[in-house]
């Protein structure tokens, strides 16, 4: 199977980075090529030096929901940026920032963490979306 | 059905939570030779279907799925 995915990752909180990496990684395992484009937090959260730091959960977790999360990361679950970087060996996985949440964050490129491979405007990211399914998380 | 052919290599990937069960397999599987076998240990519960749907896409051979407990036993032939 090789029909395109592209997720536009737009919030930067732990719980939605985590489930756009396990639905990166799941189609890197079957030979989807993956593009994602990350916008505004998501983008704050690969900076380089903050891209291990606690980000939080979605207001709708509530206290049960972030203790949920953080019972799964004491007991060992990888960090949604390492199963990013597993998902990038395994299979084609391109990662590009949004030019335009560049600079609403004041971010360039020596800033953000290595798993990203570029910045892009917004036409280029639907040019290589293509007729391909399309994600926002 | 037990397998009787050596296995080629082996995953650890019990105590991982979906999808890395997988993510390793499918990394593993690149290591070994076209025929070969590779055995996969996991306790993550939704491995079984997952499995069933990974061979069935890459077209690699999936010769066992057991349960002993809560370990879960997958080997694959790579096609």
């Amino acid at each position: 199977m090789d029909a395109r995915l592209s997720l536009v990752l737009f919030s930067g909180t732990d719980d939605k980075l985590n489930a756009a990496a396990v639905l990166t990684a799941g189609a890197a395992a079957i030979g989807r090529p993956v593009h994602l484009f990350l916008q505004y937090w998501a983008l704050d959260a690969f900076r380089a030096d903050r891209i291990a730091d606690d980000h939080g959960v979605a207001p709708e977790a509530g206290p049960e929901g972030q203790h949920a999360v953080t019972a799964l990361r004491a007991a060992g679950q990888a960090p949604w940026h390492e199963t990013m970087r597993q998902a990038k060996e395994l299979g084609e996985v391109e990662i590009q920032a949004c030019s335009l949440s560049m600079d609403l964050l004041h971010i360039t490129e020596a800033d953000l963490d290595p798993l990203v491979d570029g910045v892009e405007g917004v036409t280029a990211f639907w040019l290589a979306a293509g007729d391909g399914q399309v994600v926002f998380i | 059905m037990t397998v009787t052919t050596p296995i080629a290599k082996t995953v650890d990937a019990r105590g991982l939570s979906c999808p890395l069960p997988i993510v390793k397999t499918a990394l593993a599987i690149k290591e070994i030779g076209s025929g070969d076998l590779l055995e996969v240990l996991a306790t993550d519960p939704g491995s079984t279907k997952d499995f069933t749907a990974w061979s069935t896409t890459t077209g690699h051979q999936l010769v066992e799925s057991s349960v002993d407990g809560k370990v879960f036993r997958y080997v694959v032939r790579k096609k």
